[in-house]
């Protein structure tokens, strides 16, 4: 319903913002010169019509607007892989896909095969005369198996009759398919089936087991026909599917060929029986000659004209099947672009673009799924906010020594058995987190985890790197003692750090957030370096001759002049911290935002993986515009100094 | 005795490659209070080093300067100084450059903003308290600096080509401020600038410097400072004897320049 609403006020704002652009490029006719940048400011018209753009690619090859507009074609056309695939094996056997009768072609390729092993064997200077002459012979008389298959007043009457009767079955199924009750199921078997059909979902994520807590069994495509035509086709495919054993388990061999074929194996095996080890290569030759009698035999060669009924009565099956497709091949055609549900044969799963490239309706439906607490990924949502109480944040950030290192000693119980609180037992009560007080809401989730790595990282990078920085830019003794170590490690890409401090500090915040310390640092050394060795010297002496003090003019002067580089270098270290986060949380680590999407990668939930390129992009983004705004209201000064 | 005594003051620059160079030669001058001595010359010729040790921003190698029979070794506040860019702190607002020497100092808040207003006016930026530095053109920094030095209630006032970055028809207006400050406040001040005319205009002294070694080649005692409080400035340029000196000074200056380009050839 929304995919369907979408799709067309997508086309609608296409064509309008076209039109719109194109009316008002006829009014500017005042600019008229090609390269006036002043012709390239403005135009949402054409932002809209680009975002439509990649938003309707996007709707059409994960064929979301075939689903939003016939949600069942999936499902049917799964019933028409079905019959494909069960006329694929008939249709070999006639020239309606390949050029030639599968007969004819058998008998050019053994043909061939004969050809070719006389012409090895009359060349061969291992072989004497003798046993030359006896190898020839046998292959004329496997040559001689053929035409005992092709003669049609050789074909016995039984299998002829069988021919006949499958014939009929196709053709009984052909007017059969055109009737509009075919298969004549039963109330009881529909109802059957219509439990079947509720039981397996529809196309796309839909609907959650909420008993399993995970959203990971979900369907790509239904297979139990949902319609009436797909019923039709399912039917029929199970139907073709016999006929098309029974053809299979039929052998056109006549009592003629069976003696002639008998005679010929019996004789190469004697013949074979009486060579001795050094005539190995004339016993290689007797062996090929029988393998290719023995693939005559099973080949299932019948003569010309003696299919030809069958395969009209096919041609009119295949027929009757596509016209009863109806509009079905156009949608298939149309809106299943870059792939196929029917090439999956019975396996019923989409071929294509479809596949990894997630429908919106999906993907915001898994979204949806996620965010929820019940539901979440691996039990934990995106981004939600749990009810803390205050007291067991006290606890976790005052240390317990602080009741350990108080005068007296912890209660002892009495004789009567009671304990008496004293102040030190109290004391401790506190800074373990033991007493209530009241709850706050406290964001978690995998986005927040993320988040939070981030910027403890950049915030214990920006503490320490700010002044150490500022230091370095100052004194000559601080530039030359940490340059060196900074140099060291600066260089290395931080990813070749993180199996190291992953194994030391753990899988865990601490790890990461170290990492992340690591990158950050070093980008606000340098910044805050490079700001505070940009300092002018006029604007120094200024303050110096104004009667500041040295701690005043670093206060008041050096920080404020470095301002903008700091902020510039929190802008890149956000920028590597992100970058490097992901990367880290790939490598381990059990919640955040890099973590679910390399467990989606092993499950190829594609979903996932494109929700949380997208949820990156768009956390990486909001950073950037933060910071971007943040910079703006604090420097304004910047550039124009 | 407020005055400026300079004692054969040489400053000797050592270039890492071991070059030297004689920066200031025997500089000896006394400057009363509340006289306003301009100091001209060719690039190179030691003006600026002259002002930097004066504002104690660097030592001499000997000799010494004195203020009030004090020796400076030292920046402070009793010498302010008013650079060629304005030097302003662009990250406050004028209000806030202007009252930065008082805030360091820690003054009374009330009693500062008024002295802000105060000076504000005087420099001819009354109302402009809250702008950003940024947002003002040259000129109008040049007056933040100058209400800027002058809060501090200075005895010596060092200016280090303050009007050098200004178009001529600021720079005009700027001259005439300077010498109504100076009447105004009495202040010793000492102007360092590259313009001849300028040099003439404010100067009630007038030191002509040369180069290699720095030293003070000419002295002159003008009368057109006086003159310029009460007339026109564009008037005085008319004056016959301001263009004669003009152009004495103005050959001085080309044959000291003529002397370094053949020295260098």
């Amino acid at each position: 319903m929304l995919t369907q609403f979408l799709t067309i006020l997508i086309f609608v704002a296409i064509i309008g913002c076209i039109l719109y652009g194109r009316r008002l490029i006829k009014t500017e006719k005042v600019d008229a010169v090609f390269g006036n940048p002043e012709r390239a400011k403005g135009g949402t018209h054409w932002v809209i019509v680009g975002s439509s753009a990649i938003l309707l690619v996007w709707l059409y090859y994960s064929w979301d607007i075939a689903k939003g507009f016939y949600p069942k074609s999936a499902n049917e056309l799964c019933q028409v892989a079905k019959i494909n695939e069960s006329l694929l094996g008939l249709k070999y056997q006639f020239p309606i896909e390949e050029r030639e009768f599968k007969s004819t072609s058998i008998i050019k390729i053994e043909n061939k095969n004969l050809q070719r092993v006389t012409n090895e064997i009359q060349n061969s200077s291992d072989l004497n005369d003798q046993q030359k002459n006896i190898l020839v012979r046998y292959i004329d008389q496997t040559k001689k198996l053929i035409p005992l298959l092709t003669n049609e007043d050789l074909m016995e009457m039984n299998t002829k009759l069988e021919i006949q009767e499958l014939t009929e079955q196709i053709k009984l199924l052909s007017s059969d398919f055109q009737k509009k009750d075919y298969p004549f199921e039963t109330a009881e078997q529909k109802a059957e089936r219509l439990k079947a059909v509720s039981e397996q979902g529809s196309w796309g994520i839909i609907t959650v087991r909420t008993g399993t807590g995970s959203i990971e069994n979900t369907i790509e495509v239904p297979m139990v026909p949902e319609t009436n035509k797909g019923l039709k086709f399912d039917y029929a495919a199970k139907e073709l599917k016999l006929i098309n054993d029974k053809f299979f388990k039929l052998r056109n061999h006549n009592l003629q060929f069976k003696n002639s074929i008998k005679k010929l194996k019996d004789e190469i095996k004697s013949y074979r029986k009486s060579l001795d080890d050094s005539d190995e290569i004339a016993s290689t030759f007797a062996k090929d000659i029988v393998k290719i009698a023995r693939r005559i035999e099973y080949a299932s060669i019948y003569p010309p004209a003696a299919l030809n009924e069958m395969k009209n009565a096919i041609i009119e099956f295949d027929n009757v099947q596509k016209d009863q497709q109806g509009g079905l091949w156009l949608i298939d055609l149309i809106l299943f672009p870059a792939g196929t549900i029917v090439s999956s044969g019975t396996s019923c799963s989409e071929q294509g673009s479809g596949r990894w490239l997630p429908k919106p309706s999906d993907t915001f439906n898994k979204f949806v799924l996620m965010s929820k607490p019940s539901i979440g990924y691996k039990n934990i949502p995106l981004l939600w906010i749990e009810m803390i109480d205050v007291s067991s944040i006290i606890g976790f950030i005052l240390p317990d020594w602080i009741a350990d290192i108080l005068p007296g000693e912890y209660p002892v119980h009495t004789n009567e058995g009671v304990v008496k609180q004293n102040f030190k037992g109290k004391v401790l009560k506190i800074v373990t987190g033991d007493f209530k007080l009241f709850k706050i809401p406290v964001p978690y989730g995998h986005i927040w985890d993320s988040f939070l790595r981030v910027f403890l990282g950049l915030v214990f990078g920006i503490i320490i790197g700010v002044p150490l920085g500022l230091f370095m830019g100052l004194n000559r003794f601080a530039k030359g003692f940490f340059d060196p170590l900074i140099e060291l490690y600066r260089p290395v890409p931080p990813l070749a750090w993180a199996p190291l401090i992953i194994s030391v500090l753990g899988i865990d915040n601490t790890g990461k957030v170290f990492l992340l310390f690591m990158v950050s640092l070093s980008i606000m050394i340098i910044s805050a370096r490079a700001g505070a060795s940009g300092t002018q010297l006029s604007k120094i002496h200024a303050a110096h001759s104004l009667g500041a003090s040295k701690r005043q003019i670093l206060r008041h002067v050096i920080f404020p002049n470095s301002l903008p580089e700091i902020l510039t270098g929190i802008r890149v270290a956000v920028g590597m911290c992100w970058g490097t986060l992901v990367a880290a949380e790939f490598l381990a680590g059990t919640t955040g935002i890099g973590f679910v999407e390399n467990v989606a990668k092993k499950y190829f939930q594609y979903e996932v993986i494109w929700i949380t390129i997208f949820i990156m992009g768009m956390l990486g983004l909001l950073f950037d515009i933060t910071l971007r705004k943040i910079i703006d209201k604090t420097i304004p000064w910047r550039g124009k100094g | 005795m407020s005055d400026l005594v300079s004692l054969n003051l040489n400053m000797i620059f050592k270039s890492p490659k071991g070059e030297t160079v004689h920066a200031l030669k025997d500089v000896s001058f006394t400057l009363k209070k509340g006289e306003l001595l301009t100091v001209l010359g060719p690039s190179g010729c030691g003006k600026t080093t002259l002002l930097n040790i004066a504002a104690g921003f660097l030592r001499p190698t000997s000799g010494k300067l004195t203020l009030n029979e004090k020796e400076i070794d030292g920046p402070g506040v009793e010498r302010g100084m008013v650079f060629q860019q304005g030097a302003l702190f662009e990250w406050l607002t004028v209000a806030e450059n202007v009252n930065f020497g008082l805030r360091m100092k820690q003054e009374n808040h009330e009693v500062t903003a008024k002295k802000v207003e105060e000076w504000l006016d005087i420099v001819g930026l009354k109302g402009f308290g809250n702008t950003p530095t940024y947002q003002l053109s040259g000129g109008m920094q040049q007056r933040v600096a100058l209400a800027r030095c002058l809060i501090n209630d200075p005895d010596l006032i060092l200016m280090d080509e303050p009007l050098g970055a200004l178009d001529a028809l600021t720079r005009e207006k700027m001259q005439s401020l300077v010498l109504k400050i100076w009447k105004e406040t009495g202040k010793t001040i000492i102007l360092i600038t590259h313009s001849v005319e300028e040099a003439l205009l404010l100067g009630e002294r007038l030191y002509v410097m040369a180069p290699r070694p720095g030293r003070i080649h000419k002295e002159y005692k003008l009368p057109f400072a006086e003159m310029g409080l009460k007339e026109d400035l564009r008037e005085i340029k008319k004056n016959k004897e301001f263009s004669s000196k003009r152009e004495e000074i103005l050959s001085m200056i080309w044959n000291m320049e003529e002397e370094i380009m053949g020295k260098e050839n």
